[in-house]
């Protein structure tokens, strides 16, 4: 089979995704070619794969944003057999991109994970995935079953469900029910990259960031600067949902804005108040300001906001911002674990004072109090559930003030009654207790 | 130099950490600590010490700063 030269524009993780279904393994090859790097195996390869890694620039796509290079370095170079955890679990209800890899793409996934064990090593893979995403199980079981060499000779490779929830896709909540624990975060007591699944040294990765060494694999780290934003190259996935023509999975270059991201989308359906940027761990930024933001780290952080895992919604000005926040407020206050002190009440406090405010109700001085309980929750909990429910609230206090001054003085406007526009799926873990 | 840490799924918010060291550590609303993050110097590290082992819970751990 003749190797196909590098592609040199978009899309890349969605090359040939059309129609419906999963590409099989034979048309994934036709459009990607082998993966070389796990082919040929060789005693230096696996450092050359590294420093790939580093040139490409590759930051994670998980929501941290992490340089790949830097974390896959460290499990390669701890002591001990390494494991692979290809984190699929998306949690975030806005996104849906991971999903779209496993769902349509599973033999790049695969070849991710591939791409990634031999860097640190590693003979064991597991893709995990939530358990309700049962079109996106299915395609990994099947892709997997499409490739008998797995397991044979080269590193074993296991689909592993876990339950659904928003926080149970966090890394160390992965981990502890892998290891046969709750799907709940865990308090580390030593890094997951030196000790983690097992005890042994743990990659643990986005989906969305193996697919991308699958084909730095293959074409190198310099191909894959050639698009995007110079400090966080190449393409991403994003998720754009609320009030656009055509809501759903977009793949752009790093660097993108937001008005052309949108366009790409079809277009607004009417007037935008603000965007929420990052989902429901991320940060609103009011509409004006938005259509301007390129999406890349750095042209985000000047409106003190961040990509997070790839989410963009737009809301309407027709919806009440004020009755969406607290609606919202109370759903994350749901989906903590119940672990950790500073979560359980802080949130929970947030979530009745902005009620209290959304119908009026509220004393002086609510705002107030809320920010504080808001700030005072980020950082104190065993994973950065609280610290992405703190920039929801606080970025929203600053957005919709002068909403939030108006409901806490007359109670509910006229748009309070009307259904929700943000997402909130009921929790399943909850339902059953 | 040392810095705190709390293990946050084991705090039960029994304060006594606050009582032992108030130059770094505060209770929020519901007695679960604040801790300033600052390194804790020489002269406050034997306070310090003693406000980590007497945590019922073992949740407050003086650690020495690791260097990498």
């Amino acid at each position: 089979m003749s190797v196909s030269a590098p592609p040199t524009g978009l899309p890349r993780l969605l090359a040939g995704v059309s129609g419906t279904g999963a590409l099989s393994l034979a048309r994934h090859l036709e459009i990607h070619g082998p993966l070389p790097a796990v082919e040929r195996r060789r005693a230096h390869s696996a450092l050359a794969l590294v420093n790939e890694l580093e040139r490409s620039g590759l930051r994670g796509r998980g929501g941290a944003a992490f340089p790949a290079a830097t974390k896959v370095s460290a499990v390669a170079a701890a002591r001990g057999r390494a494991i692979v955890v290809a984190n699929g679990c998306e949690g975030e209800p806005m996104s849906l991109k991971d999903r779209l890899l496993l769902e349509r793409v599973p033999h790049l996934v695969l070849d991710g994970a591939l791409v990634a064990a031999h860097a640190v090593e590693a003979t064991d893979v597991l893709i995990a995935v939530d358990e309700s995403a049962t079109r996106a199980v299915d395609a990994i079981e099947r892709a997997v079953r499409e490739r008998p060499e797995l397991g044979r000779g080269g590193s074993r490779v296991q689909l592993a469900t876990v339950p659904s929830g928003y926080v149970t896709g966090q890394e160390s909540a992965v981990l502890s029910f892998l290891g046969g624990g709750p799907a709940k975060p865990m308090a580390m007591s030593a890094p997951i990259y030196r000790c983690g699944l097992k005890g042994r040294p743990t990659l643990v990765s986005n989906v969305e960031t193996l697919a991308h060494m699958a084909l730095i694999g293959r074409h190198g780290g310099n191909w894959f600067r050639t698009l995007g934003a110079h400090g966080a190259p190449g393409s991403t996935l994003v998720t754009v949902g609320g009030a656009v023509a055509h809501p759903g999975v977009f793949e752009i270059e790093t660097g993108t804005e937001v008005a052309s991201l949108v366009q790409a989308a079809g277009g607004a359906t009417g007037e935008l108040q603000a965007f929420l940027l990052g989902g429901y761990a991320g940060t609103w930024v009011p509409a004006d300001v938005g259509w301007q933001l390129a999406l890349s780290p750095e042209g985000l952080h000047e409106a003190g906001a961040a990509l997070g895992a790839g989410v963009v919604f737009a809301l309407p000005s027709s919806a009440c911002a004020v009755s969406e926040i607290a609606f919202v407020a109370r759903w994350l206050s749901g989906q903590s674990a119940g672990q950790c002190g500073p979560c359980v009440y802080g949130l929970d406090a947030v979530a009745t004072g902005l009620d209290q405010v959304r119908a009026g109700a509220a004393g002086e001085g609510a705002l107030g109090r809320i920010t504080r309980w808001a700030s005072l929750a980020g950082g104190r909990g065993a994973c950065a559930h609280p610290d992405g429910a703190a920039s929801f609230i606080i970025s929203a206090t600053h957005v919709f003030a002068a909403e939030l001054a108006d409901h806490a003085r007359r109670g509910p406007c006229a748009r309070c009654a009307q259904r929700h526009v943000l997402p909130t799926p009921a929790a399943p873990a909850r339902r059953a207790a | 130099m040392s810095r705190l840490h709390i293990n946050w799924i084991a705090c039960e918010a029994h304060g006594m950490c606050a009582e032992l060291l108030p130059e770094r550590i505060t209770l929020d609303d519901w007695g679960y600590p604040i801790i300033d993050g600052r390194p804790i110097p020489a002269e406050l590290e034997a306070h310090a010490r003693r406000a980590a082992e007497a945590c019922p819970t073992f949740a407050l751990a003086l650690e020495k700063a690791r260097r990498r």
